[in-house]
This record gives C-alpha cells, sequence and structure tokens, in this order.
C-alpha cells in the first residue's frame, strides 16, 4: 500500500464510526451524502508537491500526524469569559461557537437575531428551514474531485447553517467561531453553510481561534450562495495556534446582481492553506474580495483564489497583502477566468508582499484568463521590502528607525484592515497583527 | 546655526558637492538657486541625513555642534527639517496618527508632555490654518491621493508641528499654483522668526516675491559660486545663469 493511502486508511477512516453512530438519527439524505462523499474520499489521493495546485504546500506532515476525532462535546469547564478574547461585542448575542469542531451550545447565543432568520448548528435547523438546508448543502464545493472537502462532507455531522430569507436585512453581525482547545492531536471539520435569499443583506464572521498550544488538524468547508441582488460580507479571520494545521475551502456562487465581499485574514496556524472559489453565476454581479495574511517563525500561508466570470456586466475587485518575517513562507495563486461571453467584464487583481526578513519567501502567481472581448482587466503582483526613501522620511520627522519600520509596516497592512466596517473587528486586528510583528505602536 | 564648511560629497562614488562654504545664523533666510543637477536637493538630503550620500569631506556644525555625529531622526528631534521635494505617500498611515507621532518624538526629546488624540486635535486646528488646510487632510492617509500643492502644504504642516530651528524648504514653490504659491509662502512667512533660520531651495525668483530673502546665493557645479542680497535673484531672474556658468569656468 503506498504510503498516502496507509495513512489515509490509519489516520482518517474515523468517517467510519461517525456514520454507525450515526446510524438511524439522520435523514436519509445525509446519511446518503456521506456515504457518496467517503467513497470519493476513499478514491482519491492526497495532493504531493507534483500537484501543480499544491507545488509550493507540503501537506505531508499533517498526513503523518495520527489525529484524533470527537464525537461529543466535552466543554463543561469553558465559560463565556474564556472565550472573550474571540469573540465580539457587536455579535455577543448573535454567536455560534464550536468547539474542536463541535456544536457548544452553551457558549452560543443568537437572541439578538430577528425572528425567521436562521443561525444555527445542522442538527438543529428548525423545521422551516430543512428544506432549504437539503436543497443546498453540499451543492457547491466539490467533494467529488477534492480530496479534503470529500473528507470534510464524509465527516458532515455538525456545523453552522445560516440562511437569510428573502428580502431581510440583518443589522447585526452573525459570528461563527471554532475554537481549538484540544490537549491532544485532534481533528475537526467545520462545515459552514451560507444561504442569503434573494435581495437579503448580512455580515458573517467565521473564526478559528486555540486555547492552548497542542497541535491540531481544521480541514473545513463553507459554502456561500449569495441569491439574486443578495448582500454578503464576509469577514474570514484564521488565528490557529503556531502548531496547527488548517485547510480550507471557501465556495462561492453568486446570482444576479448580488454583492460578496470578503476580507480573508490570515495570521496563524504552522501551516494554513486556503482555498476561496468565486462563481459568478449570472449578471450584474459584483465580487470583492481582499485578503492579508502575516507569516513569522516557520509558518507556511498559501491562498489560492478563483474568481470565474462567465456572464456579462460583472465587477471583480481583489487585492492580497502579505507580511512576511522570519523564516515565513507564503504562496499566493490567483486566478481570473473570463469566459467567452463575459463582455464589459470589469476585473482587477493584485497582490502586494512586504518581506521584512531575508529568509523569509513569498511564491506569488496572479492568472489572468481573458477569453471575452470588451472586457477591463488588470492583474499584478509585487515583493518588495521597506523603502529607504519612505525610511528616510520618517526620520526627517523625527521618528526612530524601529519605529519608523513599525509604522510602514502596519500602514501596509491597514490598506486591507482599514476597510473593516466592523469597529471591534478592525481593532482587533490592529492589534493582534503588531502584537505578531513584536511592534508596539499607538495608534488609533 | 548652521556652519557649512568646504563640504564634499558622493553619490555612487560621483562627487556632486565639491567644497561647498555657507554660513546661516539664526533669524536669516538664505535661497540657494542654481540650475538643475547642481547639488541644491543634495545639499538638502545631506543636512537632513538621507544615508545614501557619503560625505568626503569638510564639516557641518550645527549650534556650534558635529551634525555628522547625529542619525536623520536625531537631528530632526534636534531641530533640523527638510520639507521634501517630492514628499513620500505612506499608504495606510492617517496624517493624525504621522504628525502626533512626529510630534511626540519632539517632544520627548525636548522633555515636553506628549500629547494624546484630543489634545493633539486642539494643537493641530491652530495649525492647518496656517496652511489652509481642511481638517479633512488629518483623515487622509499621509499624502496619499494629494495633489502636488496638498503635497506641498503638508509639508509646510508638519514644519508648522515641529517648530524646527533650521528648515530647509526645497522646491516647496514648484509645481504650485497661484492660490497655494500664496499660501505656502504665507505659511513660511508666519513660521520664521528671530530664533529659526530658512533655506529656501528654488531655482524661480517668483517664490522671493513671497517670501524676502536676506541672502541670495547660486550654486553651481556643488559649489556656492555667487552670494549676495535679494537682488541677486532679480539678476538671476534677468541674466539666466549662464553668465554665472561662465565666470565660474573663468574662475
Ligand atoms: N541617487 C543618485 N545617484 C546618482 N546621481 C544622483 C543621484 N541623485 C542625484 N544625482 C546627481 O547629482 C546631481 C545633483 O542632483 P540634485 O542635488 O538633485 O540637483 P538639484 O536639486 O540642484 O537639481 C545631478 O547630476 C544628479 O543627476
Ligand atoms: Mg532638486
Amino acid at each position: 500500500m503506498a504510503q498516502a493511502a496507509k495513512e489515509k486508511a490509519d489516520h482518517f477512516s474515523a468517517y467510519k464510526a461517525l456514520a454507525k453512530a450515526l446510524a438511524g438519527q439522520d435523514p436519509a439524505w445525509l446519511v446518503n451524502l456521506r456515504e457518496k462523499a467517503a467513497a470519493h474520499f476513499e478514491a482519491l489521493d492526497f495532493p504531493t508537491t507534483h500537484d501543480e495546485e499544491w507545488k509550493y504546500t507540503n501537506v505531508s506532515a499533517v498526513l503523518k500526524t495520527p489525529f484524533r476525532q470527537h464525537f461529543e462535546q466535552d466543554v463543561t469547564d469553558l465559560t463565556v469569559e474564556a472565550i472573550a478574547p474571540f469573540t465580539f461585542a457587536e455579535t455577543r448575542q448573535s454567536q455560534l461557537v464550536f468547539v474542536n469542531g463541535l456544536f457548544a451550545p452553551q457558549l452560543s447565543d443568537v437572541s439578538a437575531l430577528p425572528v425567521g432568520v436562521t443561525v444555527s448548528n445542522l442538527a438543529q435547523v428548525p423545521a422551516d428551514a430543512a428544506k432549504a438546508l437539503h436543497d443546498h448543502l453540499a451543492t457547491q464545493a466539490n467533494h467529488r474531485d477534492e480530496i479534503f472537502t470529500a473528507l470534510n462532507t464524509a465527516n458532515l455531522n455538525d456545523g453552522a447553517f445560516v440562511f437569510i430569507p428573502k428580502g431581510k436585512a440583518v443589522e447585526t453581525p452573525i459570528h461563527l467561531l471554532f475554537l481549538a482547545t484540544a490537549q491532544t492531536a485532534t481533528i475537526a471539520h467545520p462545515r459552514v453553510l451560507l444561504l442569503a435569499g434573494e435581495g437579503s443583506i448580512a455580515t458573517v464572521i467565521e473564526s478559528y481561534a486555540a486555547l492552548g498550544e497542542s497541535v491540531y488538524f481544521n480541514n473545513s468547508v463553507v459554502e456561500i450562495i449569495t441569491q439574486a441582488d443578495a448582500v454578503v460580507t464576509h469577514y474570514r479571520l484564521q488565528q490557529e495556534n503556531d502548531a496547527a494545521f488548517h485547510v480550507a475551502t471557501t465556495q462561492v456562487y453568486q446570482e444576479r446582481g448580488s454583492n460578496y465581499t470578503s476580507y480573508a485574514i490570515s495570521l496563524g496556524a504552522h501551516l494554513a492553506r486556503h482555498n476561496l472559489n468565486v462563481v459568478l453565476g449570472d449578471q450584474h454581479v459584483e465580487t470583492t474580495i481582499d485578503g492579508l495574511y502575516v507569516v513569522t517563525g516557520t509558518q507556511h500561508c498559501d491562498n489560492h483564489t478563483s474568481i470565474d466570470h462567465a456572464h456579462p456586466h460583472c465587477t471583480s475587485h481583489q487585492v492580497y497583502k502579505g507580511i512576511l518575517d522570519g523564516k515565513g513562507r507564503a504562496v499566493f495563486n490567483g486566478k481570473v477566468f473570463v469566459r467567452e461571453g463575459a463582455l464589459l467584464t470589469d476585473a482587477h487583481q493584485l497582490n502586494k508582499n512586504l518581506l521584512l526578513s531575508a529568509d523569509a519567501h513569498v511564491d506569488t502567481k496572479p492568472q489572468l484568463e481573458i477569453f471575452a472581448d470588451d472586457v477591463k482587466c488588470s492583474h499584478g503582483a509585487a515583493i518588495g521590502q521597506l523603502e529607504d526613501d519612505e525610511l528616510f522620511y520618517l526620520a526627517s520627522r523625527g521618528i526612530a528607525p524601529e519605529k519608523a519600520r513599525a509604522l510602514l509596516t502596519y500602514g501596509f497592512a491597514e490598506d486591507i484592515i482599514s476597510k473593516i466596517k466592523l469597529k471591534s473587528v478592525r481593532q482587533y486586528l490592529d492589534r493582534q497583527v503588531l502584537d505578531k510583528l513584536h511592534q508596539s505602536l499607538e495608534v488609533e | 546655526m548652521l556652519e557649512i564648511r568646504n563640504l564634499h560629497a558622493t553619490i555612487d562614488g560621483k562627487e556632486i558637492l565639491r567644497g561647498l562654504t555657507l554660513t546661516v545664523n539664526a533669524g536669516e533666510i538664505h535661497a540657494i538657486m542654481g540650475p538643475n543637477g547642481s547639488g541644491k536637493s543634495t545639499l538638502a538630503k545631506i543636512l537632513a541625513g538621507h544615508p545614501a550620500y557619503e560625505v568626503t569631506g569638510g564639516e557641518v556644525l550645527f549650534e556650534g555642534k558635529n551634525l555628522f555625529e547625529l542619525e536623520a531622526d536625531e537631528r530632526a528631534r534636534a531641530g533640523v527639517f527638510l520639507a521634501f521635494q517630492y514628499p513620500i505617500e505612506i499608504p495606510g498611515v492617517s496624517n493624525a496618527n504621522f504628525l502626533r507621532m512626529a510630534y511626540n518624538e519632539k517632544a520627548k526629546h525636548d522633555g515636553k508632555d506628549e500629547l494624546d488624540p484630543l489634545e493633539f486635535d486642539d494643537l493641530i486646528q491652530e495649525k492647518l490654518k496656517i496652511v489652509e488646510m481642511d481638517k479633512s487632510f488629518l483623515n487622509r492617509s499621509v499624502n496619499e491621493g494629494f495633489s502636488g500643492g496638498e503635497k506641498k502644504r503638508n509639508e509646510i504642516l508638519q514644519m508648522a508641528v515641529l517648530e524646527p530651528k533650521l528648515a530647509v524648504l526645497d522646491e516647496t514653490d514648484s509645481g504650485l499654483d497661484i492660490d497655494a504659491l500664496r499660501i505656502v509662502a504665507g505659511g513660511v512667512n508666519k513660521l520664521a522668526n528671530k530664533d529659526n533660520a530658512i533655506i529656501l531651495v528654488t531655482h524661480y525668483q517668483r517664490l522671493l516675491d513671497y517670501i524676502e530673502p536676506h541672502f541670495v546665493h547660486v550654486l553651481y557645479k556643488g559649489q556656492i559660486v555667487k552670494s549676495g542680497g535679494k537682488d541677486l535673484a532679480l539678476e538671476l531672474e534677468k541674466k539666466g545663469y549662464d553668465w554665472i556658468k561662465g565666470a565660474s569656468a573663468a574662475a
């Protein structure tokens, strides 16, 4: 048996036990979905660096770690106060918390959300939202071809379902927190379905954090559907601990006239891979995906994005910025497809990297493939250091070199962070980014 | 205040300043003129401490002490200010944060109290008036998306906040329309006093219609080749630099 196949059998067979444990509990369609995904998982191979899409990200360390999977929640000692550093003032009564992949009801509170809006763990979806769940779950993320998505789907047990019905504007942001607390190597398969009904408006924060320093593996899949004219703002804050592995796919499908904005911030994990794929499924769609990654020490962070324009009159904007220090390593691979017939597409992509140390390294590959006429498209990538002229300008105003470096680095990140409208998220990120770079700056 | 004696300096091995001598006292305004490429910006940047230039000879005393013993940021805190010919943009850093940080660094050095955002707000309101700038400039990133004139006004705003002893203004008038020129020059006039000194680098006489210098010097090929009063600027305006070039070659 090949090494990866053996690891698969040894380390990733928990879904079999899960299927047995849940036999008779779940609806037939869900059992069926898990079984299909399990079959795909068994047929697929884990990627190696020989696969083009995984050329710079080696997951062999993930596969070699024998992870344990939790089937029952055991968070009795965890309090709302203990998780306060990872929650936000605006969302204390609109948050779902998952601990080691499992729903934690005593830490969750959705009382601030209006009637008719569903923010629930999958196992407790109210009857009137059950059909929407059944109709949309696992319709976007590709568990047929993507092994990590197949594994997640084969383990589909609990997760978050956010359903904003037609025409609802939800002012209160919704927070989905995935917290790792395990003392032993644990695997979890966070799963989210966000269905924004026609003309609805919502803001969702999806965050990953850890209490503790042990290794664990989050294999997450998020599906987002923005129906006609819906407006969704999505904050993704990945702040796993320094030992963690994080592999995630966010799969977005946008219907006519909808607007999706994503801020994907990666600060944590030993190894992180995020695939963000957006399909612009009809005309007049607007997409903005901005990102910020900060790697230090020996961290590795890989962002793979894809923006797929298949229809006329759509706009997409993407700015991903990276700060690399120590021996940090980052990968950016951004594909923008403008397919035949996607006339009057307006698509702009930019990846900028700031290297703070000689040992840091980034591989960046923006890709723009245009098969349509009459489009406005641009893409670019930059890798640079702090400019002497910028440092001199600050020095000439009396700002000492170390502070000047901190200020310029902060400014580089702030370009993305300042766009975040939620004040407590913005302030939280300011602090986290500066702390991470060991820079003390007093800024507002 | 400032004594430059026989200063020689190079960049990338190329000699730019070739024995420049100049004395500036408190309360004086000096204009340095000269054709493009004569070394005016080089002199300004060397005084401010730009690391790319190498001083190969001569000395500069600032308030009697060797200026070259101080790093660029130390010179700024000691009271040397350079208004840049091409101010740098700093995306993501608000003008307010930047100005307050600069102010506080100097305040700390001077043994004065640092200001919190509210206190600084009071101070900056007064300074904004000097350059007729709108409060909205404070929330924008430093120089980012500023027009040429706005950048130059922002330089003078920084000068107003830092209240330097010696200010070197490098082509602060170039690229300004007549209103901006009037505002910038008015700001400089308000900031000039008997305890500070100003060096105006320019190659147009017109700035000197608004700011009256006590001395005018012509810099050519890295040396001061002629000095005089403000009439010298008028003469240069009329005759151009060729007669100076001829004179310098003859000498
Ligand atoms: N970074 C540099 N590298 C090489 N030569 C330079 C550099 N900066 C300026 N110079 C040269 O130094 C000379 C003086 O330039 P500068 O001081 O900018 O003149 P001015 O301000 O009087 O127009 C010019 O010949 C210019 O080409
Ligand atoms: Mg110049």
